[in-house]
């Protein structure tokens, strides 16, 4: 019998060239006409880290559920004036003591003779009831999530642009530059973000800075943003200063490639996916500083409210009314719930671990 | 070790120095703040608000009102601007309270989260695991007072379990001192086991893929004695580093949200009131009570980190 | 005198269930291994090699992993033992040495203390008697001051002494059988050459079985009895070291020995080495694994060949190629007599 090898191109004269075969298709596609045999074998295609963790976030249907909740939570509070001018006709300040509301046929108080408010109506006024000012808690709950998801986005990004920012000239240009930068950050970062936040809040309260009023919700942002700038900055400068080792940051240097440009094309992309995780931890975190300073005072002041101040108004009247602290906390917890599972995701998906039994 | 002590020493007093001198001259910086008017009132005319600031030598200059605070400080004398009360003396009182507060709740979360933790880690991706992850996540995103006014509503108002605010002190009664403080316990503990447990899982899945654990599963160890010598001693080192500056933060006062709710006399509903009126004295001892208990505690850390793993050095 | 045989692996599969599809990584091995010899496995990464290997011990069992055939350790199943069985034979009858010592070794527990630990798991014995045996031990495998060393850590030794605690450790209870997988890859060639030295003569002195895991076949020709080549999950080719080296039946083997540099040859122009990559485990050709990469695959090679006798009937030299023998001698010399894998066309 002779078998007929399958044929190549290349140099069959020279034993050592290696030679990559080309599949010849002829003689074995007759024999078996529906699968390219070359084909098998081969590994799936290549895709890059992000298009991965992609695929690997959409498959999460845990964390895609709750990314939805977080996106309808948003546009509800974006929409806050919307709600307000269309559907409760009514403002988040407008105070309504005496006034009456038709609820499902009769006429009632919105606020009662004895000072008791209305309670939830479920209807377009006063959905979630009134406060002792006859204020429509919903307006103001629609309102409050504006304000404490401006400041948390807000915050956020500050600590991104700026976190990165410190992290990066920190990091690769060490020296004296990363002797400040870093003595600064251990300073803001020793102390609990509550307390510094508290006071720094209450002192600009107070008198605002620059041409920045006192009660701007600028001040809030500004605060939580500059406190949590160091817990962003200092892992993006351990990344850096692992990333500064590698082989390529070396090849750019070599090659003249001014350090600006080496901390933006090289390590900078390098460093995203840590970047990335933080973003929704941040993000999280800003949220839960707001309502805290909010509630202690320190954070939005009146007029202006937030989930923090609308929690704290409704303290004194826990035990008859639960309802005026308790409805902004579960949204605030909602928010911050979605947040924080969307986060979880995405830190799988760029890092998925393999899940391995423990055997007991 | 003795170097080590030394050298800490040093950078303590040099990191407590600067703390006091930075949330001191913090106070000179805030624009519109005069203390002395803030102090007298609103309405007190310019003869008061001059006396006030004789008094409270306000009218001095910077560096030798610190010193001269600091100097206040140190003897045990110094006076807060609000209520005339010597604030080492409060802080001295109140600290039993805070106390009481933190360590317990410290226990707590402490084993429960290592329980969870683990549990959570040997049950990877069943029903058991997926729970207490739910459970851990949703005590992440409540903020301690939001909890704290949950609870007091449902137990203390709704359902009259416990009593609604105050403090009994243990001399007085270990059970009605117990039973006040419950509700701050668990209102404290839930966010920190949602957090550690959280932590103590993700470090238990990374090490049990580790090497030597392999190697000791070789050698036909059983998988308990695995689990606890290797893979636990091994995931619980980070942990060491965390709750050592947790704990520190919260003896020096950071639970004062829950202190307000729970109307508890302790270092940080005093600091909530001082933080609110502006008062420098009680801000001042309070972030030079709060460093010292970060540098003794993180020392402590370090020690006990190294006695852990013997690849650390001490430095100093 | 016929040995003792230790191990019989019967068609063993290991499959692993991921993300991207089942990754066979084991597909229908089988060997067997005498008491005092030293069998090598042979094969590049992705080859099934280690999971084999692990396999043995148990070490691959999880929610994710599939298996099929049988080993029996002196008769006694293993792939489907429980695990409070495999916790008895592990260290006492089969030990392992792992591939890279710094990470295999715990570092925070002193080495003696884990070499103590693993003689105390099995036998019931005082720890000062077991500190003796131990350091007896390190001193058997050529590691100075024993006393001494034995409460130092791991990160306190250099490499090559490290491995040896490790082989120390292994051969504390005297197992039967002996599972060294890739031990000299991780350390300096000077350590190699005295490592594996050490290893021979400690298997010879205590006369186990002894399974070498590796991908050097110049490691491999100082130690194996016996070879079995394995690609892509299976087992290409096995049989004695001069079967293998002088007369190799199947042209991955002679790609493997065409890419050994040999001292007693003029040196190539080029290194020779094998065209293209290993093949997906996930997406495996069908027929020949080989296949794609095989300057001599013919249209029969689409089916898988069996593992069988082409040289003489002998029944220790089995490989798995349709080429027929003759075809295979001429088409396997590549100039002067030297093997390699060869471009397909056949020699005169």
């Amino acid at each position: 019998m002779v078998y007929e090898p399958v044929s190549r191109s290349g140099a069959d004269d020279d034993p050592d060239v290696a030679v990559v075969p080309l599949p010849s298709g002829s003689v074995l596609a007759g024999e078996y006409p529906d699968k390219d045999p070359w084909s098998e074998g081969q590994h799936a295609p290549a895709i890059g880290p992000w298009r991965l963790a992609g695929r690997r976030l959409r498959r999460n249907k845990t964390a895609l559920i709750f990314l939805g909740l977080f996106l309808v939570l948003v546009a509800m509070c974006l929409l806050a004036p919307f709600y307000s001018n269309n559907i409760a006709q009514i403002g988040p300040n407008t105070n309504n003591v005496t006034g009456t509301i038709n609820v499902r046929g009769h006429s009632e108080n919105v606020v009662s003779l004895d000072g008791v408010p209305i309670g939830p109506t479920f209807t377009r006024h006063y959905f979630f009831g009134a406060d002792t000012n006859g204020r429509d808690l919903a307006v103001r709950l629609l309102y409050g999530g504006r304000t404490s998801l401006l400041i948390g986005g807000i915050a956020t990004i500050i600590i991104i642009v700026f976190g990165t920012l410190v992290g990066l000239l920190s990091g690769y240009l060490r020296g004296p530059v990363d002797a400040v930068l870093r003595w600064l950050m251990e300073l803001v970062w020793s102390f609990p973000p509550v307390i510094l936040g508290v006071v720094v809040g209450t002192a600009l309260a107070f008198g605002g800075i620059g041409p920045i009023k006192g009660n701007s919700i600028f001040i809030p942002t500004l605060i939580i943003g500059g406190i949590y700038v160091p817990y962003l900055g200092k892992p993006i400068r351990g990344e850096v200063l692992r990333l500064r080792e590698q082989d390529f940051v070396d090849a750019a240097r070599v090659v003249g490639i001014s350090p600006w440009r080496i901390m933006t094309s090289e390590i900078l992309p390098n460093a995203m996916s840590t970047i990335t995780v933080f973003v929704p931890i941040m993000l999280a975190n800003c949220i839960l500083l707001e309502a805290y300073l909010s509630f202690l005072g320190a954070g939005v002041q009146a007029p202006n409210a937030s989930w923090g101040t609308l929690i704290s108004d409704g303290l004194p009247y826990i035990s008859t009314t639960p309802t005026f602290s308790l409805i902004p906390g579960a949204m605030l917890v909602l928010t911050v719930l979605s947040i924080n599972v969307v986060g979880d995701g995405v830190r799988d998906a760029l890092d998925p671990r393999a899940q391995v039994r423990i055997k007991t | 070790m003795g170097r080590f002590i030394v050298r800490r020493s040093l950078s303590a007093l040099a990191l407590l120095f600067a703390t006091s001198f930075l949330v001191f001259s913090f106070f000179e910086l805030i624009p519109n703040y005069n203390p002395a008017r803030a102090i007298a009132g609103r309405n007190a005319n310019q003869t008061t608000v001059d006396q006030v600031a004789k008094k409270f030598d306000l009218d001095k200059p910077f560096y030798v009102q610190y010193l001269n605070t600091m100097k206040l400080i140190f003897t045990g004398q110094v006076i807060d601007y609000q209520n005339d009360l010597n604030v080492v003396d409060q802080f001295r009182q109140r600290f039993p309270v805070t106390l009481s507060l933190v360590v317990p709740a410290a226990v707590i979360w402490l084993t429960v989260s290592m329980l969870l933790g683990s549990i959570s880690a040997l049950r990877v991706g069943r029903l058991t695991d997926r729970a207490v992850m739910v459970g851990a996540i949703i005590g992440v995103s409540v903020p301690i007072f939001l909890l704290a006014a949950l609870l007091l509503y449902l137990f203390a108002y709704k359902w009259s379990i416990f009593p609604n605010t105050g403090y009994t002190h243990f001399g007085d009664s270990p059970t009605q001192w117990a039973y006040h403080l419950i509700l701050p316990w668990i209102s404290i503990a839930v966010l920190s086991i949602g957090f550690y447990s959280r932590v103590l899982r993700s470090n238990l899945l990374d090490t049990v893929n580790q090497d030597y654990v392999r190697t000791a599963r070789a050698k036909g160890l059983s998988s308990r004695r695995v689990f606890r010598r290797y893979v636990l001693r091994n995931s619980l080192m980070p942990i060491v580093t965390l709750f050592g500056l947790d704990f520190a933060l919260l003896l020096g006062g950071a639970a004062l949200v829950t202190e307000t709710v729970f109307n508890l006399p302790g270092i940080g509903q005093f600091e909530a009131s001082a933080i609110g009126n502006l008062d420098v004295p009680p801000i001042l001892v309070g972030a030079i009570f709060t460093a010292f208990f970060v540098v003794v505690f993180s020392a402590i850390t370090d020690v006990l980190y190294a006695v852990l793993d013997p690849r650390v050095r001490l430095t100093g | 005198m016929a040995a003792e045989r230790l191990l019989e692996v019967d068609e063993l599969q290991v499959s692993f269930v991921t993300e991207d599809g089942v990754v066979k990584a084991v597909d229908g091995v089988s060997f067997t291994l005498d008491r005092g010899e030293v069998v090598a496995i042979v094969g590049e990464s992705g080859s099934g090699k280690s999971v084999t290997a692990m396999t043995l011990m148990g070490l691959t069992r999880g929610p994710n992993a599939r298996f099929a055939g049988s080993a029996k350790l002196k008769g006694e199943e293993l792939v489907t033992a429980s695990e409070d069985k495999l916790q008895k034979v592990r260290g006492e009858e089969i030990a392992m040495i792992f591939q890279d010592p710094i990470s295999s070794l715990s570092p925070v527990h002193r080495i003696g203390d884990q070499i103590v630990e693993q003689i105390r798991t099995h036998e019931k014995i005082s720890k000062a008697a077991a500190l003796d045996r131990t350091v007896q031990l390190m001193e058997r495998v050529g590691i100075p001051r024993a006393a001494e060393r034995a409460r130092a850590y791991p990160h306190e030794f250099s490499g090559g002494m490290r491995q040896r605690a490790m082989i120390a450790m292994a051969l504390s209870l005297s197992p039967s059988v002996l599972i060294a997988d890739e031990p000299t890859t991780a350390l300096d060639v000077t350590i190699q050459a005295q490592i594996l030295e050490e290893m021979r003569q400690l298997s010879r002195e205590s006369d186990s079985g002894v399974i070498f895991v590796t991908h050097d076949l110049g490691v491999v020709a100082d130690i194996a009895d016996r070879i079995v080549v394995m690609y892509s999950g299976r087992v290409v080719e096995q049989g004695t070291l001069n079967e293998i080296f002088y007369d190799p039946q199947h042209p991955y083997t002679w790609g493997l020995l065409g890419s050994v540099t040999r001292m007693d040859r003029e040196p190539p122009h080029r290194l020779p080495a094998i065209p293209g990559q290993p093949p997906s485990l996930v997406n495996a050709p069908t027929g020949c694994h080989f296949r794609p990469r095989c300057p001599h695959a013919f249209d029969k090679c689409g089916e898988v060949p069996p593992l069988e006798s082409h040289v003489n009937d002998d029944p220790s030299h089995l490989d798995r190629c349709w080429l027929d023998v003759d075809d295979k001698r001429k088409r396997r010399e590549v100039e002067d007599g030297r093997i390699g894998l060869g471009t397909g066309s056949v020699a005169a």
